[in-house]
């Protein structure tokens, strides 16, 4: 009784709260998640830079649309070109409203002629509902009958190709394949929210736990390591990926006009094919905003180390910075006055930088415009030299090969 | 004589009347409010009627207590509590429940558990619902302008509310254009497919109103339930620590502090009028006493018909006022009890024990309700709606036992026949055994109860009619329509005679908007 009460448990729970050290749990559309196993998150971090980290992420929202007109959903409801889109293709797509907002962002796979699986952050089965009137279409909501992994590292290939009954070497970047571990039958696709090589696993509920163990086992000589959110909160900043309700609201979320986004205000410009046939939702007024240019648009802000030196010089300090991605709304100013915000903003221990996700407005986004962004020194708020920088701020070699 | 001369007179100790005179007292004006009862708090009252169970006998929860009243007269300084009345619970005749947490979350994945489809559609709902209110909220606090006066005010006030309309989206516009003609069991209709979800939300919508949730207009009251989430933080939902007379307590205690004086056992029986402006008041003891201005905080018939000799307005305003739907609707049964009630749905003491508990199985079962009550009877099957205020406020009863407060509508005031003892008795009757289908133990667990009707309210609150909102919350009886066209400005045909209760607007519920809206009108017509 009242176990509604509680939060979620994901189909790794048993694993998942076994490892955890820290009893540092986070919330995720009504789950509880491991936000890092350790106290520290430097070995987790590293894990997703160096090794093989093992996420769960199964709180993610999936669903399965199938039917003669799965394509056509898809296609009217997403900015992307979906009738081009080759079986075993992932897409990364945003969906807007009307006035071409954007309501969330996911990705779409298609298993077949007739068969797709779409990811979103946010519930969107009535969404989908409503733009399927009239169609021959079925969209199930999977969310807690899949599970999912996701396998990020230098080592992640090397690590599956170990224990999957097939070699994933031409697993492209960005396609998806079925194979198996154990004769679990999975669904891997070659993607992740890190912006390192990585690869997610899509497995049934029940046979969940057997995966885990699978790969923790392949993957023990390569150093893989569960890994919590909030490590990978830091290494998507890096990847300049952002997230719903953390980087822009959701249009149907927003109170105020204001709050709102458009794809091409979040950087989202090569997601959003107005070539492409017939109507989308949306596609008016996107059309309209690309011809106008966007009034904000989000890009990377690096701050000068040197100047951040020298502010926190001024109280005897090396610099303090959080040694985690910090989600609170930081002014960035030109000339003193304020032009944008900084969503997101995180130390990047790879890269040995202060970074962020900022939401500047026309035309401080152009690259290597010199801005300041707040920081607090010892109580006091102060400005640090930034510089925009195109995204992703790392973008390693290995990541689409 | 002289002890007897103020400034102003309020009449009538509610939460209206109290802040209205806490508000004057704070503008340096010498106030009197006089009550007829020896206890101050009107329908937001606390009274012992059992020894140790304490009920808070008419109103039971705050919900729209404006925060600007709570600041400026220093509430939480003089004892005001609100208290998280967190969740809603709705027991299923199959023995399952549907409840509504105060956390996202937790509330889908319930509401999943018995539609999915109906998961995503609450919080699409929850979110216009939440900004229509926000787009709306702004008209509660202005004073009505009268649409056809051509005075500076009026058309002042209309040109403000013509620009606020214009600064809402077309969207915003016709949602809100539907959302008051529309009847509660059309909009939900639209969003939601599963029964009991339906019937909760609807039930909302027909609170005080002597209609059905497939009324037209009762869709609009629905919106009144967002209007507490704008505030965030501050909003006032809840229940008061030793239950709403906790709340007139608190502001009491703020107006005496302020200077008012509180007069209880004073009966007002007339208003004294001198030379065509209202002077004083009669007590039905005798005494008078006079001031330069008085202000009724009673409901419209009483103090336009009753206070006031009827020649002392226009024939049209006497008219209007009796037309005045104030058509009392619900009861209440206070109930004592030896143990907390077992809900065949949730053994044990759960969580759910400390929020509302709601029998709306249905939205048909709530209309099925109101058809018995159109023609003049009490629902056999009513909805109810319960709180156990012990579980909240360990203070209400004594330690172990615990008193039950229960909402019932429909209890029409104009019964067929009229109400006596033997129908009252009936009608508490049919409450327990109602709430005993839900939780059999019940009626060994009682050890007193309480039950009001409308004439109830009417006798001991002494609001006409008995009405909890002192008149329903119609489309034709809201904003400058309330309680009369051309009069919505609490001012009345009668110089220096004032109107600010839950009659006057924007309406009632615990809001305390009327009475300080009122006050602040009468400080503006001082001289």
């Amino acid at each position: 009784m009242l176990e509604t009460l509680e939060l979620k448990r994901t189909p790794f729970h048993e694993r998942t709260s076994r490892l955890s050290v820290a009893q540092n749990w986070r919330r995720w559309a009504g789950y509880a998640v491991v936000g890092s196993y350790e106290l520290s998150l430097d070995h987790e971090y590293w894990a997703i830079r160096d090794r093989a980290a093992l996420i769960d992420v199964s709180p993610l929202m999936k669903y399965l649309i199938d039917g003669p007109d799965a394509a056509r959903l898809l296609h009217k409801v997403t900015t992307r070109d979906i009738f081009k889109m080759a079986v075993g293709q992932v897409y990364y797509t945003g969906w807007c409203d009307e006035q071409g907002k954007l309501l969330d962002d996911g990705t779409v796979s298609r298993l077949g002629a007739d068969s797709f699986r779409m990811t979103s952050a946010e519930p969107s089965l009535r969404w989908l509902a409503m733009n399927a009137v009239g169609m021959d279409v079925k969209v199930t909501e999977v969310t807690d009958q899949m599970a999912a992994l996701s396998l990020q590292g230098p080592k992640s290939r090397a690590v599956l190709n170990r224990c999957c009954s097939d070699k994933l070497d031409a697993l492209r970047y960005f396609r998806h394949t079925n194979t198996s571990i154990d004769n679990v039958p999975i669904s891997v696709s070659r993607t992740g929210y890190t912006g390192d090589m990585g690869y997610e696993i899509w497995v049934e509920a029940g046979q969940a736990l057997a995966i885990w163990d699978a790969l923790m086992a392949a993957g023990d000589d390569y150093g893989i390591t569960p890994c919590g959110i909030l490590a990978m909160d830091m290494a998507r900043v890096e990847a300049g990926l952002f997230m719903v309700d953390a980087d822009y609201t959701a249009a149907n979320h927003a109170w105020i006009e204001g709050q709102k986004s458009s794809p091409f205000e979040m950087g989202l410009d090569w997601t959003v094919n107005l070539n492409k046939k017939g109507y989308f939702v949306g596609r008016r007024a996107l059309e309209q905003e690309k011809k106008a240019g966007p009034a904000w648009k989000l890009m990377g802000l690096e701050v000068d180390w040197v100047g951040l030196e020298r502010l926190f010089a001024e109280v005897g300090l090396p610099p303090q910075i959080q040694g985690m991605a910090v989600r609170a709304s930081l002014p960035v100013l030109a000339d003193g006055k304020q032009i944008g915000y900084a969503s997101t903003s995180t130390w990047s221990p790879v890269l040995k930088k202060y970074i962020a996700l900022a939401h500047l407005q026309r035309p401080h986004y152009e690259l290597g415009t010199s801005l300041t962004m707040e920081v607090t020194v010892e109580h006091h708020r102060r400005q640090a030299p930034a510089k925009v920088v195109k995204l992703p701020f790392y973008d390693p070699a290995w990541k689409k090969k | 004589m002289s002890v007897n001369q103020y400034d102003a007179i309020i009449i009538g100790a509610g939460h209206n009347g109290l802040i209205a005179g806490a508000y004057l007292a704070r503008a340096g004006k010498k106030v009197v409010v006089l009550e007829r009862r020896e206890v101050v708090g009107g329908a937001a009252v606390t009274e012992e009627i059992f020894p140790g169970y304490r009920f808070t006998e008419f109103s039971y929860v705050v919900s729209l207590l404006r925060p600007e009243i709570i600041r400026d007269l220093e509430l939480p300084r003089h004892g005001l509590k609100i208290l998280p009345l967190p969740s809603t619970v709705t027991p299923m005749d199959n023995g399952d429940y549907l409840a509504a947490w105060p956390d996202h979350e937790p509330t889908r994945r319930e509401i999943y558990r018995h539609s999915p489809r109906d998961a995503e559609a609450a919080d699409e709902y929850g979110r216009v619902m939440a900004r229509a209110a926000k787009a709306i909220k702004p008209v509660l606090s202005l004073v009505p302008p009268d649409p056809s006066s051509m005075s500076v005010r009026d058309m002042l006030g209309l040109i403000k509310l013509g620009q606020y309309a214009k600064s809402l989206s077309e969207t915003e516009l016709y949602r809100i254009a539907k959302l008051v003609t529309q009847s509660s069991a059309d909009l939900l209709d639209e969003w939601f497919e599963f029964d009991p979800l339906k019937g909760t939300k609807s039930a909302s919508g027909i609170i005080g109103t002597f209609l059905g949730p497939r009324s037209p207009g009762t869709a609009y009251v629905l919106l009144h339930h967002y209007m507490g989430e704008i505030d965030g933080a501050f909003r006032a939902w809840g229940f008061a620590k030793n239950g709403t007379g906790g709340v007139t307590a608190a502001i009491a205690s703020s107006a005496r502090a302020l200077g008012a004086e509180i007069r209880t056992g004073a009966a007002v029986k007339q208003v004294i009028v001198k030379g065509g402006r209202a002077a004083g008041v009669a007590l039905e003891n005798g005494d008078e006493f006079q001031a330069k201005v008085v202000m009724s905080a009673a409901d419209p018939k009483r103090s336009f018909l009753r206070f006031v000799e009827s020649k002392h307005f226009p024939d049209e305003f006497v008219e209007q006022i009796k037309n005045f739907r104030v058509r009392g609707s619900s009861g209440k049964v206070n109930i004592a009890l030896s143990e907390l009630p077992q809900f065949t749905c949730l053994p044990g003491e759960s969580p759910l024990h400390r929020g509302a508990i709601s029998i709306s199985p249905s939205m048909d079962y709530i209309e099925r309700a109101y058809d018995e009550a159109k023609y003049g009877q009490f629902s056999k099957n009513p909805y109810i709606d319960m709180i156990i205020p012990s579980m909240i406020d360990r203070d209400m009863a004594p330690p172990g036992h615990h008193v039950m407060s229960c909402f019932v509508q429909y209890a029409p005031y104009d019964i067929e026949g009229g109400w006596d003892d033997a129908k009252r008795e009936a009608f508490g009757e049919t409450v327990i055994s109602t709430i005993e289908r839900y939780a059999p133990n019940i009626r060994r667990a009682i050890v007193g109860k309480q039950v009001i009707t409308p004439k109830d309210i009417e006798r001991i609150a002494g609001i006409t009619g008995g009405n909890i909102f002192h008149g329903e919350l119609l489309l034709h009886q809201l904003f400058f329509l309330r309680p009369a066209p051309q009069w919505a400005d609490f001012r009345t045909p009668l110089p220096g005679y004032y109107f600010g209760a839950s009659g006057a607007h924007p309406g009632g519920g615990v809001m305390g908007a009327a009475g300080k809206m009122a006050a602040q009108e009468v400080l503006k017509d001082w001289r």
